[in-house]
Protein backbone atom coordinates (compact mmCIF):
# COMPACT_ATOMS: atom_id res chain seq x y z
CA UNK A 1 0.00 0.00 0.00
CA UNK A 2 2.83 2.87 0.86
CA UNK A 3 4.88 4.30 -1.53
CA UNK A 4 7.03 5.39 1.62
CA UNK A 5 9.16 4.42 4.31
CA UNK A 6 8.22 4.54 7.42
CA UNK A 7 10.56 6.26 9.98
CA UNK A 8 10.35 5.65 13.64
CA UNK A 9 10.77 8.62 16.27
CA UNK A 10 13.94 7.95 16.69
CA UNK A 11 15.13 7.66 13.27
CA UNK A 12 13.87 11.18 12.70
CA UNK A 13 15.54 12.64 15.88
CA UNK A 14 18.77 11.10 15.20
CA UNK A 15 19.26 13.48 12.32
CA UNK A 16 18.93 16.76 14.20
CA UNK A 17 22.37 17.54 15.08
CA UNK A 18 23.95 19.57 17.24
CA UNK A 19 24.27 23.61 15.98
CA UNK A 20 21.38 22.72 13.72
CA UNK A 21 18.99 25.69 12.40
CA UNK A 22 15.62 24.23 13.64
CA UNK A 23 12.23 25.36 11.62
CA UNK A 24 9.88 25.58 14.82
CA UNK A 25 5.73 25.94 13.68
CA UNK A 26 3.62 28.22 15.51
CA UNK A 27 1.20 26.81 18.28
CA UNK A 28 -1.83 26.85 15.42
CA UNK A 29 0.23 24.73 12.83
CA UNK A 30 1.08 21.19 14.38
CA UNK A 31 3.85 21.36 17.14
CA UNK A 32 5.60 17.91 16.87
CA UNK A 33 5.43 17.73 20.86
CA UNK A 34 6.59 13.97 21.42
CA UNK A 35 9.34 14.43 19.00
CA UNK A 36 10.64 17.51 21.20
CA UNK A 37 10.82 15.51 24.36
CA UNK A 38 12.75 12.57 22.43
CA UNK A 39 14.99 15.25 20.80
CA UNK A 40 15.53 16.75 25.25
CA UNK A 41 15.96 12.87 26.27
CA UNK A 42 18.43 12.62 23.45
CA UNK A 43 20.85 15.66 24.75
CA UNK A 44 21.02 18.12 21.62
CA UNK A 45 22.99 21.24 22.11
CA UNK A 46 23.26 24.44 20.56
CA UNK A 47 20.15 24.23 18.58
CA UNK A 48 19.53 27.54 16.63
CA UNK A 49 15.51 27.77 16.59
CA UNK A 50 13.95 29.47 13.96
CA UNK A 51 10.13 30.21 14.71
CA UNK A 52 7.65 30.65 12.19
CA UNK A 53 6.78 33.39 13.70
CA UNK A 54 6.68 32.56 17.44
CA UNK A 55 6.35 29.60 19.99
CA UNK A 56 4.69 28.29 22.72
CA UNK A 57 5.60 25.23 25.57
CA UNK A 58 7.48 23.40 22.65
CA UNK A 59 10.35 26.72 22.66
CA UNK A 60 9.93 27.13 25.78
CA UNK A 61 10.92 23.15 26.64
CA UNK A 62 14.16 22.99 24.57
CA UNK A 63 15.53 26.49 26.15
CA UNK A 64 14.39 25.29 29.44
CA UNK A 65 16.47 21.68 29.00
CA UNK A 66 19.53 23.90 27.70
CA UNK A 67 19.18 22.48 23.74
CA UNK A 68 19.36 25.88 22.50
CA UNK A 69 21.99 29.00 22.12
CA UNK A 70 19.91 30.88 19.79
CA UNK A 71 16.66 31.86 18.66
CA UNK A 72 15.09 33.87 15.88
CA UNK A 73 11.13 34.78 16.73
CA UNK A 74 8.61 37.58 16.78
CA UNK A 75 7.11 36.01 20.21
CA UNK A 76 8.20 33.64 22.92
CA UNK A 77 4.66 33.20 24.75
CA UNK A 78 2.62 30.95 26.20
CA UNK A 79 -0.91 32.54 24.98
CA UNK A 80 -3.41 32.59 27.62
CA UNK A 81 -1.05 31.20 30.19
CA UNK A 82 1.22 34.13 30.22
CA UNK A 83 4.77 34.52 29.55
CA UNK A 84 7.36 31.66 28.40
CA UNK A 85 8.77 31.31 31.93
CA UNK A 86 12.29 29.57 30.75
CA UNK A 87 12.73 31.96 27.96
CA UNK A 88 12.62 34.36 29.57
CA UNK A 89 14.82 34.00 32.40
CA UNK A 90 17.33 32.75 30.04
CA UNK A 91 17.72 35.81 28.27
CA UNK A 92 17.14 37.94 31.01
CA UNK A 93 20.45 35.67 32.22
CA UNK A 94 22.34 35.99 28.66
CA UNK A 95 22.04 31.86 27.99
CA UNK A 96 20.80 32.36 24.50
CA UNK A 97 20.77 35.07 22.19
CA UNK A 98 17.66 36.33 20.48
CA UNK A 99 17.81 37.32 17.31
CA UNK A 100 13.88 40.00 17.52
CA UNK A 101 11.94 40.16 14.91
CA UNK A 102 8.63 40.35 13.64
CA UNK A 103 6.12 38.20 11.85
CA UNK A 104 6.54 39.55 8.70
CA UNK A 105 9.99 39.24 8.73
CA UNK A 106 10.17 36.03 9.26
CA UNK A 107 7.84 34.56 6.25
CA UNK A 108 9.42 36.61 3.92
CA UNK A 109 13.04 35.70 4.71
CA UNK A 110 11.94 31.19 4.09
CA UNK A 111 10.08 33.45 1.03
CA UNK A 112 13.62 34.39 -0.51
CA UNK A 113 14.70 30.96 0.42
CA UNK A 114 11.47 29.57 -1.20
CA UNK A 115 12.12 31.57 -4.66
CA UNK A 116 16.48 30.98 -4.36
CA UNK A 117 16.80 34.56 -4.43
CA UNK A 118 19.30 36.06 -1.67
CA UNK A 119 17.04 38.77 -0.25
CA UNK A 120 13.11 39.93 0.34
CA UNK A 121 12.21 43.11 0.59
CA UNK A 122 9.59 44.07 3.36
CA UNK A 123 8.08 47.47 3.83
CA UNK A 124 7.11 48.71 7.36
CA UNK A 125 10.03 47.92 10.19
CA UNK A 126 11.83 51.15 9.60
CA UNK A 127 12.21 53.66 12.20
CA UNK A 128 12.42 50.37 15.11
CA UNK A 129 14.69 49.25 17.46
CA UNK A 130 14.56 45.73 15.90
CA UNK A 131 15.47 47.15 12.95
CA UNK A 132 18.17 49.32 14.73
CA UNK A 133 19.67 45.96 16.41
CA UNK A 134 19.30 43.80 13.37
CA UNK A 135 22.68 43.87 11.26
CA UNK A 136 22.18 41.40 8.83
CA UNK A 137 19.02 43.90 7.58
CA UNK A 138 19.45 46.34 5.33
CA UNK A 139 17.67 49.38 4.08
CA UNK A 140 18.43 50.70 0.46
CA UNK A 141 16.27 53.03 -1.27
CA UNK A 142 13.62 51.91 -4.10
CA UNK A 143 15.33 51.68 -6.99
CA UNK A 144 12.35 50.88 -9.28
CA UNK A 145 10.85 53.77 -11.82
CA UNK A 146 7.92 52.08 -12.98
CA UNK A 147 6.29 50.51 -9.05
CA UNK A 148 6.61 52.16 -5.49
CA UNK A 149 7.76 55.84 -4.44
CA UNK A 150 11.48 56.20 -6.01
CA UNK A 151 13.70 56.84 -3.51
CA UNK A 152 11.17 55.22 -0.97
CA UNK A 153 13.69 53.35 2.18
CA UNK A 154 12.24 49.25 1.72
CA UNK A 155 14.01 47.34 4.41
CA UNK A 156 15.89 44.04 2.72
CA UNK A 157 15.69 40.93 4.71
CA UNK A 158 18.71 38.17 3.86
CA UNK A 159 17.70 34.61 2.59
CA UNK A 160 17.08 32.07 5.51
CA UNK A 161 17.92 28.22 4.80
CA UNK A 162 16.32 26.04 7.37
CA UNK A 163 18.89 22.80 8.51
CA UNK A 164 15.54 20.88 9.35
CA UNK A 165 12.21 21.22 9.89
CA UNK A 166 10.04 19.10 12.25
CA UNK A 167 6.34 19.21 12.37
CA UNK A 168 3.29 16.78 13.52
CA UNK A 169 0.18 16.79 10.77
CA UNK A 170 -3.18 14.79 11.18
CA UNK A 171 -2.14 12.47 8.27
CA UNK A 172 -0.47 11.47 5.11
CA UNK A 173 -1.99 10.00 2.22
CA UNK A 174 -0.23 6.01 0.80
CA UNK A 175 2.46 8.25 -1.15
CA UNK A 176 3.74 10.69 1.40
CA UNK A 177 1.86 13.77 0.84
CA UNK A 178 0.93 15.60 3.98
CA UNK A 179 -2.76 17.07 4.81
CA UNK A 180 -1.68 20.77 6.20
CA UNK A 181 -4.75 22.40 5.40
CA UNK A 182 -5.29 25.83 5.85
CA UNK A 183 -1.61 25.90 7.75
CA UNK A 184 0.19 27.10 4.48
CA UNK A 185 2.97 28.19 6.54
CA UNK A 186 4.10 24.83 7.08
CA UNK A 187 4.81 24.76 3.11
CA UNK A 188 6.76 27.52 3.18
CA UNK A 189 8.88 26.16 6.05
CA UNK A 190 9.42 22.70 4.38
CA UNK A 191 10.61 24.42 1.26
CA UNK A 192 13.06 26.78 2.97
CA UNK A 193 14.81 23.71 4.74
CA UNK A 194 16.87 20.72 3.61
CA UNK A 195 15.62 18.09 5.11
CA UNK A 196 11.92 18.07 6.35
CA UNK A 197 10.65 14.96 8.61
CA UNK A 198 6.59 14.66 9.66
CA UNK A 199 5.12 12.91 12.46
CA UNK A 200 0.86 11.70 11.54
CA UNK A 201 -1.24 10.42 13.50
CA UNK A 202 -2.21 8.30 11.08
CA UNK A 203 -1.46 7.01 7.21
CA UNK A 204 -4.65 6.86 5.14
CA UNK A 205 -4.49 4.36 2.07
CA UNK A 206 -5.89 7.12 -0.26
CA UNK A 207 -3.97 9.52 -3.37
CA UNK A 208 -4.68 12.92 -1.83
CA UNK A 209 -4.19 13.72 -5.81
CA UNK A 210 -7.17 11.74 -6.79
CA UNK A 211 -9.06 14.48 -5.23
CA UNK A 212 -8.86 18.69 -6.24
CA UNK A 213 -10.12 19.46 -2.76
CA UNK A 214 -7.64 17.57 -0.78
CA UNK A 215 -5.12 17.99 -3.21
CA UNK A 216 -5.25 21.63 -2.83
CA UNK A 217 -4.66 21.10 1.03
CA UNK A 218 -1.52 19.06 1.10
CA UNK A 219 2.54 19.24 1.39
CA UNK A 220 3.41 17.23 -1.72
CA UNK A 221 6.03 14.43 -0.58
CA UNK A 222 8.38 15.28 -2.75
CA UNK A 223 9.35 17.92 0.19
CA UNK A 224 9.21 15.42 2.37
CA UNK A 225 12.56 13.33 3.89
CA UNK A 226 10.41 11.19 6.51
CA UNK A 227 7.28 10.38 7.96
CA UNK A 228 6.39 8.54 11.28
CA UNK A 229 3.42 7.84 12.85
CA UNK A 230 2.78 9.28 16.56
CA UNK A 231 -0.42 9.10 17.74
CA UNK A 232 -1.10 12.28 19.91
CA UNK A 233 2.15 13.88 18.89
CA UNK A 234 0.90 17.69 19.28
CA UNK A 235 -0.20 16.82 22.85
CA UNK A 236 -0.60 19.24 24.93
CA UNK A 237 -0.54 21.68 22.10
CA UNK A 238 -3.92 21.24 19.56
CA UNK A 239 -3.82 19.62 16.57
CA UNK A 240 -5.83 22.36 13.74
CA UNK A 241 -9.43 20.46 13.16
CA UNK A 242 -8.49 17.22 15.08
CA UNK A 243 -7.85 18.20 18.64
CA UNK A 244 -7.92 20.73 21.35
CA UNK A 245 -5.20 21.80 23.35
CA UNK A 246 -5.06 20.31 26.69
CA UNK A 247 -5.62 23.36 28.37
CA UNK A 248 -5.05 22.13 32.11
CA UNK A 249 -1.59 20.75 31.05
CA UNK A 250 -0.76 23.46 29.73
CA UNK A 251 -1.52 25.35 32.32
CA UNK A 252 0.14 22.74 35.04
CA UNK A 253 3.54 23.81 33.02
CA UNK A 254 3.43 27.91 33.29
CA UNK A 255 3.46 27.20 37.11
CA UNK A 256 5.90 24.41 37.61
CA UNK A 257 8.00 26.34 34.82
CA UNK A 258 8.43 29.10 37.03
CA UNK A 259 11.28 28.39 38.60
CA UNK A 260 14.43 26.06 37.36
CA UNK A 261 13.30 23.46 40.36
CA UNK A 262 10.03 23.28 39.21
CA UNK A 263 10.77 22.92 35.77
CA UNK A 264 13.03 19.96 36.02
CA UNK A 265 10.29 18.16 38.52
CA UNK A 266 7.85 18.05 35.59
CA UNK A 267 10.52 17.54 32.96
CA UNK A 268 11.43 14.27 34.73
CA UNK A 269 7.69 13.52 34.97
CA UNK A 270 6.67 14.46 31.69
CA UNK A 271 9.85 12.51 30.00
CA UNK B 1 -30.90 39.67 34.59
CA UNK B 2 -27.80 41.19 36.49
CA UNK B 3 -27.02 44.11 34.57
CA UNK B 4 -23.99 45.25 36.67
CA UNK B 5 -21.26 46.14 33.78
CA UNK B 6 -17.98 44.43 34.49
CA UNK B 7 -14.72 46.51 33.61
CA UNK B 8 -13.93 43.71 31.05
CA UNK B 9 -17.75 44.56 29.59
CA UNK B 10 -17.11 48.19 29.76
CA UNK B 11 -13.82 48.27 27.68
CA UNK B 12 -15.48 45.66 24.64
CA UNK B 13 -17.94 48.15 24.70
CA UNK B 14 -15.95 51.01 23.70
CA UNK B 15 -13.63 49.07 21.61
CA UNK B 16 -16.77 48.06 19.64
CA UNK B 17 -18.00 51.94 19.41
CA UNK B 18 -14.59 52.59 17.29
CA UNK B 19 -15.34 50.10 14.90
CA UNK B 20 -18.89 51.08 13.16
CA UNK B 21 -17.30 52.69 9.84
CA UNK B 22 -15.44 49.27 9.47
CA UNK B 23 -15.45 46.67 6.65
CA UNK B 24 -12.82 44.48 7.76
CA UNK B 25 -11.16 44.32 11.45
CA UNK B 26 -8.19 41.74 12.31
CA UNK B 27 -7.46 40.75 15.65
CA UNK B 28 -3.87 39.55 16.62
CA UNK B 29 -2.22 37.00 19.62
CA UNK B 30 -3.30 37.11 23.38
CA UNK B 31 -6.25 39.63 22.75
CA UNK B 32 -10.25 38.57 24.20
CA UNK B 33 -11.21 41.97 24.79
CA UNK B 34 -10.51 43.09 21.11
CA UNK B 35 -11.85 39.97 19.72
CA UNK B 36 -14.86 40.27 21.91
CA UNK B 37 -15.18 44.00 20.82
CA UNK B 38 -15.23 43.13 17.15
CA UNK B 39 -17.97 40.37 17.22
CA UNK B 40 -19.65 42.05 18.71
CA UNK B 41 -19.32 45.41 16.31
CA UNK B 42 -20.16 42.84 13.52
CA UNK B 43 -23.28 41.33 15.26
CA UNK B 44 -24.45 45.27 15.80
CA UNK B 45 -23.09 46.09 12.03
CA UNK B 46 -26.47 43.49 10.93
CA UNK B 47 -28.52 45.42 12.47
CA UNK B 48 -27.84 48.70 10.04
CA UNK B 49 -28.07 46.29 6.94
CA UNK B 50 -24.26 46.71 7.17
CA UNK B 51 -21.64 44.16 6.53
CA UNK B 52 -18.43 43.88 8.78
CA UNK B 53 -15.73 40.84 8.03
CA UNK B 54 -14.16 39.70 11.66
CA UNK B 55 -10.56 37.76 11.46
CA UNK B 56 -9.71 36.38 14.54
CA UNK B 57 -6.41 34.73 14.03
CA UNK B 58 -6.22 32.55 16.80
CA UNK B 59 -9.56 30.85 15.93
CA UNK B 60 -10.79 28.63 13.10
CA UNK B 61 -13.97 29.81 12.96
CA UNK B 62 -14.11 33.54 12.51
CA UNK B 63 -10.70 33.63 10.21
CA UNK B 64 -10.52 34.54 6.51
CA UNK B 65 -7.08 33.55 5.70
CA UNK B 66 -6.00 30.24 3.80
CA UNK B 67 -2.95 31.35 2.63
CA UNK B 68 -1.51 30.50 6.00
CA UNK B 69 -0.17 33.18 9.17
CA UNK B 70 1.66 35.52 6.17
CA UNK B 71 -1.98 36.05 4.60
CA UNK B 72 -2.59 38.88 7.66
CA UNK B 73 -0.04 40.87 6.82
CA UNK B 74 -0.11 40.49 3.10
CA UNK B 75 -3.47 41.63 3.37
CA UNK B 76 -2.83 44.06 5.53
CA UNK B 77 0.08 45.53 3.20
CA UNK B 78 -2.72 45.65 0.69
CA UNK B 79 -5.06 47.88 2.70
CA UNK B 80 -7.34 45.14 3.18
CA UNK B 81 -7.55 45.87 6.66
CA UNK B 82 -9.24 48.56 8.21
CA UNK B 83 -8.22 47.86 12.11
CA UNK B 84 -6.23 46.18 13.82
CA UNK B 85 -5.16 46.08 17.95
CA UNK B 86 -1.90 46.18 19.28
CA UNK B 87 -0.83 46.43 22.78
CA UNK B 88 2.41 47.06 24.49
CA UNK B 89 4.44 46.11 27.84
CA UNK B 90 4.88 49.81 27.15
CA UNK B 91 3.57 52.88 25.34
CA UNK B 92 4.58 56.30 25.23
CA UNK B 93 3.80 59.80 24.42
CA UNK B 94 4.70 59.84 20.85
CA UNK B 95 2.49 56.58 20.88
CA UNK B 96 6.06 54.04 20.52
CA UNK B 97 5.17 51.06 21.33
CA UNK B 98 7.56 48.49 23.18
CA UNK B 99 6.59 44.39 23.54
CA UNK B 100 10.08 43.33 23.82
CA UNK B 101 10.93 44.25 27.95
CA UNK B 102 12.19 46.73 30.11
CA UNK B 103 16.07 47.47 30.77
CA UNK B 104 18.49 48.60 28.67
CA UNK B 105 18.05 46.15 25.37
CA UNK B 106 19.89 43.73 24.30
CA UNK B 107 20.69 43.52 28.06
CA UNK B 108 17.34 43.35 29.50
CA UNK B 109 16.04 43.32 32.56
CA UNK B 110 12.50 42.16 32.35
CA UNK B 111 12.16 40.00 29.28
CA UNK B 112 8.35 39.77 27.60
CA UNK B 113 7.34 37.68 24.24
CA UNK B 114 8.28 40.26 21.79
CA UNK B 115 7.18 42.28 18.55
CA UNK B 116 4.59 39.81 17.21
CA UNK B 117 3.47 41.50 13.91
CA UNK B 118 3.65 44.97 15.28
CA UNK B 119 6.49 46.49 13.15
CA UNK B 120 4.55 45.98 10.03
CA UNK B 121 0.93 46.20 11.37
CA UNK B 122 1.20 49.37 12.86
CA UNK B 123 2.95 50.92 9.57
CA UNK B 124 -0.21 49.69 6.95
CA UNK B 125 -3.49 49.47 8.88
CA UNK B 126 -5.07 53.07 8.94
CA UNK B 127 -6.84 52.64 12.33
CA UNK B 128 -4.66 51.07 14.79
CA UNK B 129 -6.13 50.78 18.22
CA UNK B 130 -3.58 50.84 21.32
CA UNK B 131 -5.34 48.75 23.87
CA UNK B 132 -4.29 48.11 27.21
CA UNK B 133 -5.63 47.77 30.27
CA UNK B 134 -3.02 48.55 33.22
CA UNK B 135 -2.96 52.20 32.73
CA UNK B 136 -0.15 53.59 35.50
CA UNK B 137 3.01 55.29 35.15
CA UNK B 138 4.55 51.83 34.64
CA UNK B 139 2.73 51.39 31.48
CA UNK B 140 2.20 54.93 29.98
CA UNK B 141 5.75 55.87 29.89
CA UNK B 142 7.65 59.11 28.99
CA UNK B 143 9.97 57.45 26.70
CA UNK B 144 9.71 53.74 25.93
CA UNK B 145 12.69 51.28 26.84
CA UNK B 146 12.60 49.10 23.21
CA UNK B 147 10.81 50.34 20.09
CA UNK B 148 8.94 47.69 19.29
CA UNK B 149 7.41 50.04 16.21
CA UNK B 150 7.37 53.74 16.29
CA UNK B 151 4.12 55.82 16.75
CA UNK B 152 5.27 58.59 13.77
CA UNK B 153 7.77 57.90 10.64
CA UNK B 154 9.91 60.05 8.96
CA UNK B 155 8.72 61.46 5.68
CA UNK B 156 9.30 59.46 2.94
CA UNK B 157 8.70 56.04 4.84
CA UNK B 158 5.54 54.01 3.12
CA UNK B 159 3.56 54.55 6.04
CA UNK B 160 -0.58 54.81 4.94
CA UNK B 161 -1.07 53.62 9.18
CA UNK B 162 -1.08 54.29 12.27
CA UNK B 163 -2.09 54.74 15.51
CA UNK B 164 -5.68 56.17 16.43
CA UNK B 165 -7.06 55.52 19.74
CA UNK B 166 -5.55 54.41 22.68
CA UNK B 167 -7.72 52.51 25.26
CA UNK B 168 -6.94 51.92 28.92
CA UNK B 169 -9.13 50.61 31.88
CA UNK B 170 -9.29 54.26 32.90
CA UNK B 171 -9.38 56.56 29.67
CA UNK B 172 -10.00 56.24 25.62
CA UNK B 173 -7.02 58.78 23.95
CA UNK B 174 -6.94 60.01 20.66
CA UNK B 175 -3.98 60.42 18.79
CA UNK B 176 -3.14 63.42 16.36
CA UNK B 177 -0.17 62.90 14.33
CA UNK B 178 0.66 65.88 13.26
CA UNK B 179 1.18 66.91 17.14
CA UNK B 180 2.78 63.93 18.20
CA UNK B 181 0.76 63.26 21.19
CA UNK B 182 -2.32 62.00 22.45
CA UNK B 183 -5.37 63.87 23.59
CA UNK B 184 -7.56 62.98 26.62
CA UNK B 185 -11.38 62.28 25.11
CA UNK B 186 -13.47 59.60 27.55
CA UNK B 187 -12.55 59.13 31.10
CA UNK B 188 -14.04 56.13 33.40
CA UNK B 189 -16.92 57.51 35.33
CA UNK B 190 -14.62 56.24 38.35
CA UNK B 191 -11.75 58.84 37.22
CA UNK B 192 -11.09 62.44 37.23
CA UNK B 193 -8.49 64.58 34.44
CA UNK B 194 -6.41 65.32 37.71
CA UNK B 195 -5.61 61.63 38.65
CA UNK B 196 -5.19 60.56 35.16
CA UNK B 197 -2.18 63.33 34.80
CA UNK B 198 -1.08 61.63 38.06
CA UNK B 199 -0.85 58.04 36.38
CA UNK B 200 0.10 58.84 33.00
CA UNK B 201 3.54 58.62 32.30
CA UNK B 202 3.64 60.98 29.08
CA UNK B 203 2.04 64.70 29.00
CA UNK B 204 -1.30 64.82 27.17
CA UNK B 205 -3.69 66.89 26.06
CA UNK B 206 -7.55 67.16 27.10
CA UNK B 207 -9.85 67.21 24.12
CA UNK B 208 -12.38 70.18 25.04
CA UNK B 209 -15.04 67.70 24.09
CA UNK B 210 -14.15 65.53 26.88
CA UNK B 211 -17.12 62.99 28.14
CA UNK B 212 -17.66 60.21 30.23
CA UNK B 213 -17.37 56.40 28.94
CA UNK B 214 -20.63 55.57 28.48
CA UNK B 215 -21.88 52.30 29.50
CA UNK B 216 -23.51 49.86 27.25
CA UNK B 217 -27.19 49.66 27.16
CA UNK B 218 -29.17 46.43 28.22
CA UNK B 219 -29.52 45.60 24.24
CA UNK B 220 -25.64 45.94 23.48
CA UNK B 221 -25.02 43.62 26.95
CA UNK B 222 -27.27 41.34 25.81
CA UNK B 223 -26.17 40.57 22.95
CA UNK B 224 -22.81 40.38 24.32
CA UNK B 225 -23.67 38.13 27.26
CA UNK B 226 -26.26 35.58 24.99
CA UNK B 227 -24.29 35.61 21.80
CA UNK B 228 -20.71 36.85 21.80
CA UNK B 229 -19.31 35.34 25.07
CA UNK B 230 -19.81 31.38 23.86
CA UNK B 231 -18.01 32.38 20.08
CA UNK B 232 -15.19 34.57 22.67
CA UNK B 233 -15.24 30.80 24.52
CA UNK B 234 -14.01 29.26 21.40
CA UNK B 235 -11.12 31.07 20.78
CA UNK B 236 -10.29 32.42 24.40
CA UNK B 237 -11.99 29.82 26.62
CA UNK B 238 -9.77 31.06 30.03
CA UNK B 239 -11.28 34.55 29.63
CA UNK B 240 -14.63 33.49 28.82
CA UNK B 241 -14.77 31.46 31.76
CA UNK B 242 -13.44 33.87 34.34
CA UNK B 243 -15.84 36.60 32.70
CA UNK B 244 -18.91 34.81 31.96
CA UNK B 245 -18.52 31.49 33.87
CA UNK B 246 -19.36 29.87 30.59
Amino acid sequence: MKSFDELSLKEIVDEVQDGFILGIPADYSGVPMKFTKELIKKGVKNLKLYCLPLTTIQGDMLIGSGCVSEIEAAAVTLGEFGMAPRFSEAVENGKILIKDSTCPALHAQLQATEKSVPFMPLRGVIGSDIQKHRKDWHVIENPMRSSGVREEPVLLLPAVQLDILVFHAPCSDRNGNIQIGRRRELATLAHASKKVFVTVEKVLDIDFFEDELSAATCLPGLYVNGISIVKNGAWPCALPGVYSSDNEEIKKYSLAAKTKEGFGEYMRYCL
Amino acid sequence: MNLDIQREELLISQLADLLKNDKHVAVGAASPIPGAAALLAKEEAKFLNKRLRVTILHSNKYNNFTDGARELFDCAAQGRIDTFFLGGVQIDGQANINLVGTGEYPKIKKRFPGSFGSALMYFVVPQIILFREEHSPRTLVKKVDFISAPGVSERGVYRPGGPKYLLTNRALFKFNTNLKKFSLCKINEKETVKNLIKVTGFDFDVDNKISQMPNPDTNRINILRDKIAPMVSEFYPEFANRIWGI
